[in-house]
């Protein structure tokens, strides 16, 4: 887009109903009954003047310029807060309003500093519209009153400032604080004259405030502005793209000058978030610039080598030839490839088809088998396929919310806004987590149930809530009979019945007491809508499959899917988990879920890219390193993952690569992984990509390049060439050819391409002849597999046991202003917030450890240990610690074990038996490992990582 | 591969299907080993079960039968 895209402000949200026909200055207009006179003048293209309404908050009233003239009605009532009713003639433009609006702005402008020119919002402030649409004048009170030129500028926060002189106080941003995001960090303090906006008292950086933004987008005034427009002007263009963090995948509005970002506004049509967004997708972009970025391909040939710049041509053929020479030494079979969940779908796409059609085999994996890889395993045996049931719209229809092993506050923080928003209106909520998440209470919500149970008994307390559901016959019985197999009921009902599934059985082992599981089991089952949402506290175990299934029966046997309000939904931890799962990442299926023995698709595939493939599944991630440690793998592709710091069993995984014959890397950054490649392809940022995300809720979302790639080629431009340099040839003109593709293999993505998704703005698979504008909610009236299957589900305690030597256990997850491994978030100022990873833990604990907050800690398990600062916390039930795993100054999986799901090897992240330590109060010292890193890294100028530098300084810092 | 690794796998799965009595969860474990692990895998499981002294589960072990005739 060449332009800047303003979208239309209605003033008022809009509001469902039956029609009733109004005439706004002779213009008729048929609006929902309940919508404001605001939003319907403005719907019939009469937009009133208006300061404190905007289309995102409900109508407050404060401003008094919206005034408009209703025949029949005494006096100028606000537009923004009267409802239109049948037959109403109202008028907008009169001598009267007029006069009334001038006056109303003469007052605001006699306590406005007179700076438009130098102001950052010069052409991008509504103040200043609406004095030129009222027509101001003069002022007649001047400006040498009382007035608040003198209040000081809060600069604290590192994304925005809030400059009070500018401040009219219209409570938009308290508004937006409490309505969009639902964090009520925002209040207006004092009264009258004194009436100000304060962040409770504090700075923004002290307070509750988390930097979500919507602040910012919604004031009037240059008060609450983004510093990087402050420091570079307002923006000249829009390019709509979507967000590369977590699964929610929200839609933003790039502005830029010329191609330099300006800031990112998340797109008020944005299907997943709305207009609403998080302080990474807001402000955490600087990576995509940051000098760290290595721009151009890097070979060597053993990895205590320094790296040698190279062009491309010789990078690919130097890979290629390397490849080549390893098959023909170790067979076909001893190179594989890893696709990146924070690729796009085409980069995805074709990495599967080098690895199935150029290397030969099917030795592909995905970073999501170390996360979702079990939600693909259950849903699919149960429902018939491997993705989420709902849309995020949807939680809007819930009465009874199951947040089970996630963290939405922290990890899926704007879908966890849509829901506290459904909360505090009534629904209710059950907790299922070991920790006392943020959500179990938070400003105006609180769980009716937290269900604390121990780590590792997800299975036993689903099975003692499936007991209840059958045994106080709370079964949804026409749901059952009428869409589920009746043999497969029967048999899960039995199991489900016997006595040692009971809550008072079970109760000792889940450490949750029967009266609450019985509670849960009814409130779930008696809805009359009930949804599961639910992360990698489920799907990281021994059992993640399993509990994914029992989740499933759960839900089909209380009626709970196939309609709004319902479901069975997987939060996703990074932006296309969904997509890389759905892009045929596994090694044992195509792109679509379908299995690589089956002859019919293979055939498909072997049409289309017209080679003979592989009918066996290939090596898993985990496989892939046993089998290197061991000799068998000698070469392997990744694609912008991390497996170095993120995969579990550091030391195992560190021993595997340094094992390969070939390692090549296309990242961004020089990370943990790269340490021990021999090729290394620059990748592109998402602000450089070009193609397809698919979050949580199947939504295929559109990336657009905001600028030329800044390695020179897109990542799967590069991935082609090596195709073609191992001898199969891979040819596309642009991203969108990949996409047809897909399409023309893939039924469930049969209907999606870029022309689609440029017009529509977004589709959620299946999107089909049957659904040409994809499926919001799948299963309606059928399963996808037709009838849905009831799995046993016998709990099988992990043999992960605490003792004497490990006596707790910890769990791992991540904390809302880092992402993954921190590769992109280290490298923005959210580092101010959390600056290192730290260890929390119960104060009993603590206590019986001689530890105090902010000592220096080791975590220890049996594979290996760790040195981080410790931080009490009551959120943490006794006998369990919790870190996260951002920094590779940590690395938390250096303690994480082999141990995973028995169905398709997910780590067991969430069950390690530890020890902690006291050491000291000292700060963290850079690790040997980073530090060593070092001779990997020359000549590069992307040698030391800031942040590395930084850490000793941030751990004494303050963390949150 | 490491022995320890796919005994430790296959072990698990078995754990998992145990509860369908031996014969049918011989059954279900191999049908998940044929669909989802790498045939150099079943290979060195099949081997490892021919041998003695190797910690594999009962049920592994009668899977591994399914696998060697099908």
């Amino acid at each position: 887009m060449t332009t800047l895209l303003k979208e239309h402000d209605l003033g008022t949200p809009p509001r469902l109903g039956d029609l009733v026909t109004v005439e706004v200055d002779g213009m008729p207009v048929s609006v929902p009954v309940g919508t404001s006179v605001m939003r319907a003048s403005a719907l019939a293209g009469v937009d009133v003047p208006k300061l404190c309404a905007t289309d995102s908050l409900e109508a407050f009233g404060s401003c008094r310029l919206c005034l408009v003239e209703i025949e029949g009605v005494r006096g100028t009532p606000a537009s923004c807060t009267t409802p239109v009713a049948d037959g109403m003639r109202i008028s907008t433009q009169t001598p009267r309003l007029e006069k009334l609006r001038r006056g109303v702005m003469e007052l605001y402008i006699s306590d406005h500093p007179l700076d438009c020119l130098t102001c950052p919002a010069n052409g991008d402030c509504e103040l200043q519209d609406m004095a030129g649409v009222v027509g101001l004048r003069d002022v007649r009170y001047g400006y040498a009153g009382e007035n608040h030129f003198e209040e000081k500028t809060d600069a604290s926060n590192p994304y925005f400032s809030f400059d009070p002189t500018k401040c009219i106080v219209c409570s938009r941003c308290v508004r937006a604080c409490e309505e969009v995001q639902g964090t009520f960090a925002l209040t207006i303090e004092g009264r009258g004259f004194s009436s100000k906006v304060s962040p409770s008292g504090t700075s923004f950086f002290d307070s509750e405030c988390v930097s979500c933004g919507a602040c910012v987008q919604v004031c009037p005034t240059s008060t609450l502005e983004e510093k990087s427009l402050i420091s570079l002007g307002v923006p000249r263009r829009t390019v709509l793209t979507t967000c590369a963090y977590c699964g929610v995948g929200c839609s933003f509005k790039a502005e830029l000058r010329g191609d330099e970002v300006v800031r990112m506004v998340p797109y008020k049509d944005g299907g997943a978030n709305e207009g609403h967004s998080c302080v990474k997708g807001r402000f955490a972009w600087g990576y995509a610039t940051h000098k760290d970025r290595i721009l151009s391909p890097m070979v060597r040939e053993s990895s205590d080598e320094p790296w040698r710049e190279v062009s491309w041509e010789e990078a690919i053929s130097y890979a290629a030839t390397r490849l080549k020479a390893i098959q023909e030494r170790h067979g076909a079979g001893a190179i594989g490839g890893i696709t990146s969940s924070r690729c796009t779908d085409e980069e995805v796409f074709v990495v599967q088809k080098m690895v199935r059609a150029a290397f030969g085999n099917n030795n592909v994996d995905t970073c999501a088998r170390v996360c979702h890889s079990p939600t693909g395993y259950g849903l699919k045996t149960t429902f018939g396929t491997s993705a989420g049931t709902q849309d995020f719209r949807s939680v809007e229809h819930a009465d009874v919310i199951l947040v089970i092993g996630a963290n939405p506050t922290d990890a899926h923080p704007v879908f966890a806004s849509r829901m506290k928003r459904r909360l505090r209106s009534g629904a209710k909520l059950v907790v299922i987590d070991p920790r006392r998440i943020d959500l179990v209470r938070t400003p105006h919500v609180e769980a009716l149930h937290h269900l604390q149970l121990q780590p590792g008994t997800n299975v036993a307390l689903m099975n003692a809530l499936g007991h209840v559901v059958v045994t106080e016959d709370l079964v949804d019985r026409e749901f059952v009979s009428e869409r589920c197999e009746d043999d497969s009921f029967a048999v899960w009902s039995e199991f489900v019945s016997r006595p040692e599934n009971s809550p008072e059985a079970l109760a000792p082992v889940t450490g949750v007491p029967a009266e609450d599981i019985r509670a849960v089991a009814r409130l779930y089952a008696q809805g009359p809508n009930s949804a599961i949402y639910y992360g990698l506290g489920v799907t990281e175990h021994s059992q993640g499959s399993t509990m994914v299934m029992a989740m499933a029966n759960l839900a089909m046997a209380t009626g709970n899917i196939g309609r709004d309000g319902v479901g069975v939904n997987p939060l996703r931890g990074q932006n296309n988990v969904q997509g890389s799962c759905d892009m045929g990442s596994f090694p044992h299926e195509f792109a679509g879920y379908r299995h690589v023995g089956d002859d019919s698709v293979r055939a498909i595939f072997e049409e289309a890219w017209g080679r003979e493939l592989e009918s066996e599944p290939g090596l898993r991630l985990p496989n892939m390193f046993d089998a290197a440690v061991d000799g068998t793998f000698r070469g392997l592709f990744v694609q912008g993952e991390d497996v170095a710091q993120s995969d579990p069993n550091t030391k195992h995984v560190k021993a595997a690569l340094a094992s390969l014959d070939l390692l090549i890397v296309q990242d961004l950054f020089l990370n943990e992984t790269a340490a021990f490649a021999h090729v290394f392809f620059p990748g592109t940022s998402f602000l450089e990509k070009d193609g397809t995300f698919i979050n949580a809720e199947r939504r295929v979302n559109r990336v657009r390049p905001v600028m030329r790639p800044r390695n020179g080629k897109q990542e799967w431009e590069v991935v082609c060439e090596l195709s073609r340099a191992l001898g199969y040839e891979m040819h596309y003109d642009n991203a969108s050819e990949i996409m047809d593709e897909i399409a023309r293999t893939t039924p469930t993505f049969a209907g999606v391409s870029f022309e689609l998704l440029d017009k529509v703005g977004s589709v959620q698979w299946p999107c089909n002849e049957k659904a040409p504008l994809g499926t919001p909610v799948m299963h309606i009236g059928q399963f996808v597999r037709g009838k849905g299957h009831f799995a046993e589900t016998p709990f099988v305690p992990t043999e992960e046991r605490t003792n004497r030597r490990f006596p707790l256990i910890l769990t791992t997850g991540r904390i809302l202003t880092q992402y993954n491994v921190g590769a992109q978030t280290r490298r923005t100022d959210n580092v101010l917030w959390h600056g290192e990873d730290v260890l929390d833990m119960h104060p009993f604990d603590a206590e019986d450890r001689g530890i105090s907050d902010g000592d220096l800690v080791t975590l220890a398990s049996r594979v290996g240990e760790t040195t981080l600062h410790a931080r009490i916390s009551d959120k943490m039930p006794q006998g369990v610690v919790y870190t996260t795993f951002h920094f590779p100054a940590t690395s938390a999986n250096v303690v994480t074990t082999e141990f995973s799901d028995w169905a398709t090897n997910c780590p067991e992240y969430k069950v390690t038996a530890v020890q902690v330590r006291a050491r000291s109060r000292e700060p963290i010292e850079e690790s040997s490992e980073a530090a060593g890193r070092s001779s990997h890294r020359e000549p590069s100028p992307a040698n030391t990582h800031p942040e590395d530098e930084r850490h000793g300084v941030l751990a004494r810092g303050r963390v949150r | 591969m490491a022995s320890s690794d796919l005994v430790r796998m296959a072990n698990d799965i078995a754990a998992n299907f145990r509860y369908l009595g031996t014969e049918k969860a011989a059954a279900s474990v191999a049908n998940h080993i044929r669909m989802f692990w790498a045939p150099a895998m079943r290979t060195e499981l099949l081997e490892l079960a021919r041998g003695t002294g190797t910690p594999l589960d009962p049920v592994v072990i009668a899977a591994c039968q399914v696998l060697k005739t099908s």
